[in-house]
């Protein structure tokens, strides 16, 4: 169903996924380090600046105007967070030339452009412009700031925040505002080059293409520096049982009221009951079915979205919903009681049977995108267990009653977040 | 059962008109997992004014009844679509846009099962006082989420700003007020007027067998009894070209301003061909002073006017047309400013031939990319086909653009009396 082949050469993990099903070929370039407060900002603004300029295509208009001509290929990067570790991605996406009337090798340029862009960035006097730092820093304090203003996104942050308080979780992958004045272009180079020697790198080829193309390409325009890395596989994540729980209320001035609430799960990717713990997550909140969505929407009719969804590599769950701030106790209570129903196995057979059809089909739906794609497959990278992509469907299709219990009684409450109105909530 | 072959996209299409008036098209994707199907009515947010079935006279319906009727549909009296959905393992939605109501399903299995609960369900109504008033609660915090969203409101703001009279201007959703005055009768209404099979068109792009998938159909819907078909009359908004209101600015809770410039397009042409060379021609005029490679981008992006939420895009719809620009900004009254005079200012004759074949180059890739979308080729073909033209007809009109064409979009709309701006500011801190 996926043909996945993996080679190591120039110390880059290279994986080629040959398909015909696209009219554009994808190439991923993944860097992961562990998550900490030292590194965090810096990692932020990095990939930033690596897309403003190549030392063939000096500022960031060259270089679009460059993508324009391979017919407008895309160039994205962005950060995210699995488990206790901080990845990089920058993606370039580009037309297959089959489609076109002109026959340029595309793929060739768009693979020797991502080298230049994370090999030969654009320099003066030996490291990174200043102009460009300077830009990006701007454009990185406000990016940290946008947060504030999504209301949803602000409460899932906040929730992070107060439950993981002591763990490098609690970190925004974005960054600490505070810190991004004080980066110097001097030392984001220098931390550029640590991150070339010291992370792990991955590259996804996607599309109409033969492996030993792809591999000789890399060889020629990937020259990587010597390279020091750490030990590979997963960072252990912090595990931080809740002594009591933890409740944290906030006032806005805003018209919905946003209750979030966190739980430990004490399972992750690596564990055995992985399946049965996203098995458990669909019942409960992650489906249009689930058991939040039926009774906090469409019984109560308390809520617009009341939903869950899990961070795998960090075992959190984490139940969002936006409501009527007067009806905080109201809410609470549904949702906690959904919770206690699937501690005490109250769900139906044909609630498992629905949960492993949706899954099975979400899952099938997400290799159908390179992006999706990619993702699941990036899975493997992140954690020490390393699961083909058959096994996702055959190991959810085995979760049974008892195994869905079992990790329901692992999952403990920890912190209960509620932003709400000025008013209200008395 | 008529096939069309787009050779350079190696692409096939399938079309049929089935008795009843229902438009089917068929698009086999081999190699793909997935099959998506949309319904859609020719039914939006701005048809809050029409003769309804049956009727002689027009009437005006509540605000946000059109959004009201797609939650509504979902439900039956033995329970709700979205639970036969997710037992056949599919995933179920809908959405309501100004002009058009889509119901559609993935799946990676059952797909015939799916299309057929898509189809029964979407043609069989079930509305009950109980559950149109238990709605109303869901929908209520749908609204209130929108309220708190900047984006949205920035967004909304800069259409109320455009539009005196056109219904374009009135939020889909409606109004917590607007929405309390919908009943079960009203729904049923506005159902049978729009919800007639001539006036709907289904989607199915994945890998199927067209020749099964298009025989389900037509049995699917000769079990079904539908009144003739009628055209649906809507009524005609009198809409003065020029903008309602040169700037708005909403206070909200926020710490990033946030600002658009909207063109109010004052020549939509008429349904067909000319209609999506028009568009196109808009979207190239906007890459070329907005895009990451445009000289303004990269003075605006240096000036720390714009950052990465920076967005332009046209809309344009039945009988209405307009562009948005903007995004976060650290200021927004200089950002209007700049963004303004670069309208302004504009002339044709300074583009050079080549910048206009990079941007066509780079439409051209763009539209590569989203013929990699099942959902994208459903919905967007559905919009187009409700307006006349065909979505595979893009490259040839892409490629075949002028400059004249662009120019005359400029001409038309950069002026003073076409835009209107719409901010959102941090409010004083008490």
């Amino acid at each position: 169903m996926v043909n996945e082949k993996i080679t190591t050469v120039q110390q880059i993990n290279v994986h080629t996924i040959p398909t015909k099903k696209y009219k554009t070929n994808t190439l991923v370039w993944k860097m992961k380090a562990p998550l900490a407060k030292e590194t965090v900002t810096l990692r932020a603004l990095l990939p930033y600046v690596l897309q403003s300029g190549t030392t063939e295509h000096p500022s960031a208009k060259e270089l679009r105007t460059y993508l324009d001509e391979l017919y407008g290929a895309t160039l994205n990067v962005d950060l995210s967070k699995k488990g206790e570790n901080h990845i990089i991605t920058i993606r370039i996406d580009v037309a297959n030339e089959v489609f076109l009337q002109e026959k340029t090798p595309l793929l060739e340029k768009a693979l020797q452009l991502l080298a230049d862009i994370v090999l030969r960035p654009a320099l003066e006097n030996g490291r990174f412009v200043s102009e460009i730092v300077d830009q990006e820093k701007r454009a990185l304090k406000q990016r940290i700031q946008a947060v504030y203003d999504d209301k949803m996104r602000y409460a899932n942050l906040r929730l992070i925040q107060e439950m993981c308080k002591e763990e490098p979780y609690a970190l925004h992958i974005n960054g600490e505002l505070e810190d991004v004045d004080g980066i110097t272009a001097e030392q984001l180079f220098q931390y550029y080059q640590k991150t070339l020697s010291e992370d792990e790198i991955d590259l996804y080829v996607i599309g109409d293409v033969q492996e030993e193309t792809v591999l000789q390409a890399v060889i020629s325009h990937f020259s990587m520096p010597t390279r020091t890395t750490r030990p590979s596989g997963g960072t252990k994540v912090a595990h931080k049982a809740p002594e009591k729980v933890n409740e944290v209320i906030e006032k806005q001035d805003i018209k919905q009221g946003k209750l979030n609430i966190g739980y430990r799960t004490n399972v992750t990717y690596d564990d055995d009951d992985y399946y049965a713990l996203q098995m458990f997550n669909g019942i409960f909140g992650g489906f249009s079915h689930s058991k939040l969505f039926i009774n906090v929407r469409e019984k109560a009719s308390l809520a617009y979205y009341a939903a869950s969804r899990l961070e795998s590599h960090k075992g959190l769950l984490m139940v969002m919903s936006g409501i009527e701030p007067s009806n905080y106790e109201k809410a609470r209570q549904i949702i906690e009681k959904q919770m206690e129903a699937m501690k005490n196995g109250d769900f139906t057979e044909e609630e498992i049977e629905q949960t492993k059809a949706v899954i099975r089909n979400q899952l099938l739906e997400t290799i159908d995108t390179p992006r999706g794609l990619v993702e699941v497959l990036y899975h493997n990278v992140v954690s020490e267990r390393k699961r083909p992509f058959e096994e996702w469907l055959s190991g959810t299709d085995r979760v049974t009653r008892e195994d869905i219990v079992r990790v329901a009684s692992k999952v403990e409450l920890d912190t209960i977040y509620f932003l709400t109105g000025m008013e209200g909530a008395e | 059962m008529e096939k069309m072959v787009y050779e350079q996209l190696q692409e096939q299409l399938f079309y049929e008109k089935m008795e009843n008036g229902l438009d089917v098209y068929i698009l086999p994707k081999k190699g793909f997992n997935k099959t998506y199907a949309t319904f859609t009515t020719n039914y939006g947010s701005v048809d809050n004014q029409f003769v309804p079935l049956g009727k002689t006279e027009m009437k005006r319906v509540p605000d946000g009844i059109a959004h009201f009727l797609e939650h509504k549909l979902f439900e039956k009296e033995d329970g709700d679509v979205f639970q036969q959905f997710s037992k056949q393992g599919a995933s179920a939605n809908a959405f309501t846009s100004f002009t058009r109501t889509a119901y559609l399903f993935s799946s990676t299995a059952n797909v015939e099962k799916n299309l057929e609960t898509l189809l029964d369900f979407v043609q069989s109504p079930y509305f009950s006082d109980k559950t149109v008033e238990k709605e109303k609660g869901i929908i209520g915090q749908e609204i209130r989420m929108y309220d708190d969203n900047p984006d949205w409101r920035v967004y909304f703001g800069a259409i109320e700003s455009m539009y005196h009279n056109h219904p374009v201007k009135i939020d889909i959703a409606g109004t917590v007020e607007s929405i309390a005055h919908i009943t079960k009768e009203l729904l049923y209404e506005c159902y049978e007027t729009f919800y007639h099979p001539s006036n709907m068109l289904l989607f199915v792009v994945g890998p199927v067998d067209e020749q099964k998938i298009m025989q389900q159909i037509r049995d699917n819907q000769a079990k079904k009894s539908f009144p003739k078909a009628r055209e649906v009359e809507r009524f005609v908004y009198k809409e003065p070209s020029e903008i309602a209101e040169k700037k708005k600015v909403i206070p909200m809770h926020v710490q990033t301003n946030k600002c658009f410039v909207a063109i109010k397009d004052p020549s939509v042409p008429p349904d067909g061909e000319e209609k999506l060379v028009h568009e196109l021609a808009f979207n190239v005029l906007l890459d070329y002073l907005f895009g990451k490679s445009s000289p303004h981008y990269e003075r605006l992006y240096r000036l720390g006017l714009i950052d990465e939420t920076f967005m332009y895009d046209y809309t344009e719809e039945r009988e209405f047309g307009f562009a948005m620009v903007g995004g976060d900004t650290s200021d927004a009254d200089r950002l209007s400013e700049e963004v303004k005079q670069i309208l302004l200012s504009f002339s044709i004759d300074t583009v050079k031939n080549e910048e206009l074949e990079r941007v066509k180059k780079k439409k051209i890739g763009a539209f590569l990319r989203s013929l990699n979308s099942p959902e994208y080729i459903a919905n967007q073909f559905t919009r187009y086909a409700f307006n006349g033209v065909s979505l595979f007809d893009v490259v040839p009109a892409l490629q075949s653009l002028t400059m004249e064409q662009i120019g005359d979009i400029a001409k038309q709309c950069f002026h003073e009396s076409q835009i209107a701006i719409c901010q959102v500011v941090p409010k004083e801190k008490k």
